[in-house]
């Protein structure tokens, strides 16, 4: 063998493999670069004001985003109402009746849901529920953000359902418990832990899109009574005020964007925490 | 028609003619217990997974607060024929049920399934508590099917009769999986017995377990027998002997031989049952 | 209840099996499978409808201008004339600069994870970038307006034009935002999934790889290299496919540092516009429908993208999964 080949061959082989390193861990400082930029600029404009007032005028300076957190609310709210409860019976479909053929229909067809555009989706809750009323409102935001929920929950609820052993079924079955009795007994309760971690991590990817929302809840400067006006949320706000020209709105993006940031992250870490420790892989 | 309300000795009669076309064997097994009240009545059965095969043209009683025992090389069929009995088999899809199985007369495939399920209650070979607490596991039971009457009492009850109680008592509300492997299965036990089923139907109970706790659960067998038939299957020819009344045996899905245990041990009438408990196969 | 007992000349004995089990099926049970099946069925339903709109809803602009409105730069709401071009290309550019700075990066660090670091650390690295995953896309969108374009325009847009400004792709003015800068902030977005995907496929390689090739005097980098990537080859490809079709419907980090022009120009530097970024601009201000029914168009140009690119991506996932042994 020759000798300069093989030092070549060793010097390229500790080049690489640190390069490996320095790109992983370059990957996380990104993480934490992030993190660090939204406490520094954002974390000193966090006061009393920025939870409790509306947004000033334009140009004047002040003014908080109660507004865009109270719209945040009930987005979520509404994406839990129409998405959760679509997502979790369809798991349990998948998991406990199915038959071959269009449960895998059913599956293929989430995931196909799973990777449309945001964008895409916001242009169909535009066409359903803003273009016959003529009006944007909350309630076309929440459809727009429970079409985005569904996805996740289904294959979360799938996934945990289908994790519980068969013996426990057929102990319930022997007992004398008929199916839905045995689903709603003992295999739902078995698995309600995986599934409610599921559904709170597809709330926490909803809570930050934007996109779904700009032709359907559209924003709001005021407060938004009841659920079929306009209404302000959390990432609009942040978009808004971040395209804007006035450095006093790009101070307030920041502290949205920490407030924002900071929610996501807590809920997907503890959630991911959760299903560590019960041994399942993520969603 | 008529067999409905009679059931026992009718029944047993008109199954003679047919066995003695078999083996003799049964004749004088159940000619000598021809007086004994007989819960289960199989007839001609024959099951299928799909287009295979799985059990043959099998007919047998169970005699009631006996047990009875079903050994065979692996395989046979033994499983299969006692999950017929509580009709957990139609839950495996393209399974075919073909014969006759009368529990005191009536016919278990026109029953409601669940109504059999609670007079015909089923240990598994894996213990296979719910992930609830000792208390809620034997309490589920008695809740979907709906017993009034107080709960306490009857768990502890159940708890008594698998011998479990003086070991949980005061840890009804810890969860079940705390509980050691052969405790477990006590659980179960308690768990079935709770609904008071007539019959126990065990599908190799104790082959997950030490030979200790196996002692204690056979133990506990030997008491309930007053109460409660059963029907065993077992890979442990000993356990067979010493635990059981009545013995059938069954090879490649067909029931070969069935009499009284000792009978069946000491003087087999078949070549193949001598050969496998003398341990040349299986 | 009991039929009669001579067995033997039973003429139909009762089956137990599909038929007579659905028969002695409870009624409860019954309800439960039609309810699931519904809300199952309602998924499909959505899914059907979603696409029946993006068809229906942009056939005034089909109508207008056909296929040609695939290959029209012209992109004049004044008048009347919309063609997808620059934003076709937009989408492209921005993704095709994200993946090549996010696959060398993501599959790096992926071998890093899969093959080097010792796997208690592994696991907690994958852990923070599935964080990163997390992350909203207008969060990426104010970090790369205050942070990337400046950064873009101070440091690595002359730092570039220095040393490559040769290359058209770095010639003209550098105002910050741009493909490039949007490319470099999807690229922070998509790596994510490159590294999770690829890091999964990886662990999946068996052993006996390595070690053949280590055994035959291969250095570890040789052997990870030359056997084991190669081995999941497929697998990666689906990661790289899967995090495409991410970055091509990427809205609103792109928004915020593409410059909002719809013109095609050879230099990153140079603003442009994504097919995503137009419809969240343009769609609430436009007027008329055939505005409107255009940018509709565009929302079915871009489905229709991702979901190729999806189900290419689950194929290829789904071989290496198949071929190279069960996924831990």
């Amino acid at each position: 063998m020759n000798r300069a080949r093989i030092i070549w061959r060793k010097s390229l082989n500790i080049v690489m493999l640190s390069l490996t390193g320095v790109a992983a861990f370059g990957v996380v400082a990104v993480l934490f670069l992030i993190l660090g930029y939204f406490i520094y600029n954002g974390g000193h404009s966090l006061n009393w004001a920025f939870f409790t007032q509306l947004p000033k005028p334009t140009g004047e300076t002040g003014g908080g985003m109660a507004n865009a957190i109270v719209g945040s609310l009930k987005l979520l709210f509404l994406s839990a109402l129409f998405g959760l409860p679509v997502g979790l019976m369809a798991g349990i479909y998948l998991a406990e009746f199915g038959g071959k053929t269009f449960a895998y229909i059913i599956r293929y067809t989430v995931d196909l849901l799973n990777g449309v555009p945001s964008i895409v989706i916001g242009i169909f809750a535009y066409a359903l529920a803003v273009q016959p009323v003529k009006h944007f409102s909350t309630v076309a935001g929440g459809f727009a953000l429970g079409i985005m929920v569904i996805p996740i929950t289904v294959r979360a609820s799938e996934e945990f359902l289908r994790a519980i052993p068969n013996s426990l079924r057929e102990g319930a079955m022997a007992l004398g418990a008929s199916k839905w009795k045995t689903i709603a007994s003992v295999i739902l309760p078995a698995a309600s832990g995986g599934i409610i971690t599921g559904m709170l991590l597809s709330l926490a990817r909803v809570a930050g899109e934007t996109a779904p929302l700009l032709f359907t809840a559209l924003g709001n400067q005021y407060w938004s009574p009841g659920w079929s006006q306009p209404t302000s949320a959390l990432p609009l706000m942040i978009y808004e005020y971040a395209i804007s020209a006035y450095d006093d709105l790009h101070r307030q993006a920041w502290a949205a964007g920490l407030v924002l940031l900071g929610l996501v992250l807590l809920a997907n870490l503890g959630c991911r925490l959760v299903m560590n420790r019960r041994g399942v892989r993520g969603v | 028609m008529a067999s409905a309300a009679q059931g026992n000795d009718p029944t047993a009669a008109r199954i003679t003619p047919k066995v003695e076309k078999v083996e003799s064997s049964e004749h004088s097994a159940t000619a000598s217990k021809k007086d004994a009240p007989v819960r289960f009545q199989i007839s001609h059965l024959n099951f299928f997974y799909g287009p295979k095969q799985a059990v043959f043209d099998v007919n047998l009683s169970i005699p009631a607060k006996k047990v009875t025992a079903l050994i065979g090389p692996s395989g046979c069929g033994k499983s299969t024929f006692l999950r017929t009995l509580n009709r957990m088999n139609e839950t495996i899809r393209h399974s075919r049920v073909v014969g006759d199985i009368r529990l005191d007369g009536q016919d278990i495939l026109q029953m409601d399934v669940v109504a059999l399920r609670r007079r015909v209650g089923m240990v598994f070979q894996r213990p296979n508590p719910f992930p609830k607490s000792i208390y809620d596991n034997v309490a589920y039971g008695l809740r979907i099917n709906g017993y009034k009457g107080r709960l306490d009492d009857l768990v502890e009850h159940s708890l008594r009769r698998a011998a479990l109680w003086e070991e949980v008592k005061d840890y009804l509300h810890k969860s079940a999986f705390a509980l050691s492997g052969g405790q477990q299965q006590r659980l179960c036990i308690a768990r079935a017995l709770a609904v008071d089923p007539e019959v126990l139907l065990l599908d190799e109970p104790c082959s997950a377990l030490d030979p200790v706790t196996t002692a204690k659960i056979e133990e506990l067998m030997f008491h309930l027998k007053d109460s409660c038939t059963m029907a065993i299957v077992t890979h442990n020819m000993q356990q067979a002997a010493r635990a059981s009344d009545f013995t059938a045996f069954m090879l490649d899905g067909k029931l070969i031989e069935h009499s009284e245990t000792s009978k069946l041990f000491t003087t087999p009438h078949d070549p193949r049952t001598e050969a496998y408990i003398t341990g040349r196969f299986g | 209840m009991a039929t009669t007992a001579t067995s033997m000349d039973r003429a139909v004995p009762p089956e137990a099996g599909p038929r007579s089990f659905v028969h002695r099926l409870r009624h409860g049970d019954e309800v439960a499978h039609v309810l699931t099946l519904m809300f199952a069925a309602l998924i499909l339903l959505v899914t059907s409808l979603l696409v029946f709109i993006l068809w229906e809803k942009s056939h005034l602009s089909r109508a207008q201008f056909g296929w040609s409105f695939l290959w029209t730069s012209v992109w004049d709401p004044v008048f009347g004339h919309f063609g997808a071009l620059p934003f076709i290309y937009g989408t492209l550019v921005t993704s095709v600069v994200s993946l090549a700075i996010a696959v060398p990066l993501g599959l790096a660090a992926a071998i890093f994870l899969a093959e080097l670091a010792p796997r208690t650390l592994s696991d907690y690295i994958a852990f923070l970038i599935d964080l990163l995953a997390a992350v909203p896309s207008v969060i990426y969108g104010l970090f790369g307006i205050f942070i990337v374009v400046p950064l873009m325009r101070t440091t690595i847009g002359p730092a570039l034009k220095h040393t490559l400004g040769f290359l058209p792709i770095f010639s003209g003015p550098n105002y910050g935002v741009g493909f490039l800068t949007a490319g470099i902030v999807l690229a922070i977005m998509i790596v994510p999934f490159i590294i999770s995907v690829s890091r999964e496929v990886l662990l999946t390689v068996p052993r006996d790889q390595r070690e053949a090739a280590m055994g035959l005097g291969a250095t570890r980098w040789e052997a990870t290299w030359k056997v084991v990537v190669p081995w999941a080859r497929t697998g990666v490809m689906g990661s790289i496919f899967l995090a495409l079709a991410r970055a091509l419907g990427e809205t609103m980090a792109v928004t915020m540092v593409i410059g909002n022009d719809p013109k095609i120009v050879a230099s990153l530097f140079a603003p442009g516009y994504t097919i995503a970024a137009v419809i969240a601009n343009e769609f609430t201000e436009a007027t008329g429908d055939l505005y409107l029914s255009a940018l509709i168009e565009l929302g079915l140009v871009l489905f229709l993208m991702t979901f190729i690119l999806n189900g290419l991506a689950r194929l290829l996932i789904l071989a290496t999964e198949r071929g190279g042994g069960r996924p831990s």
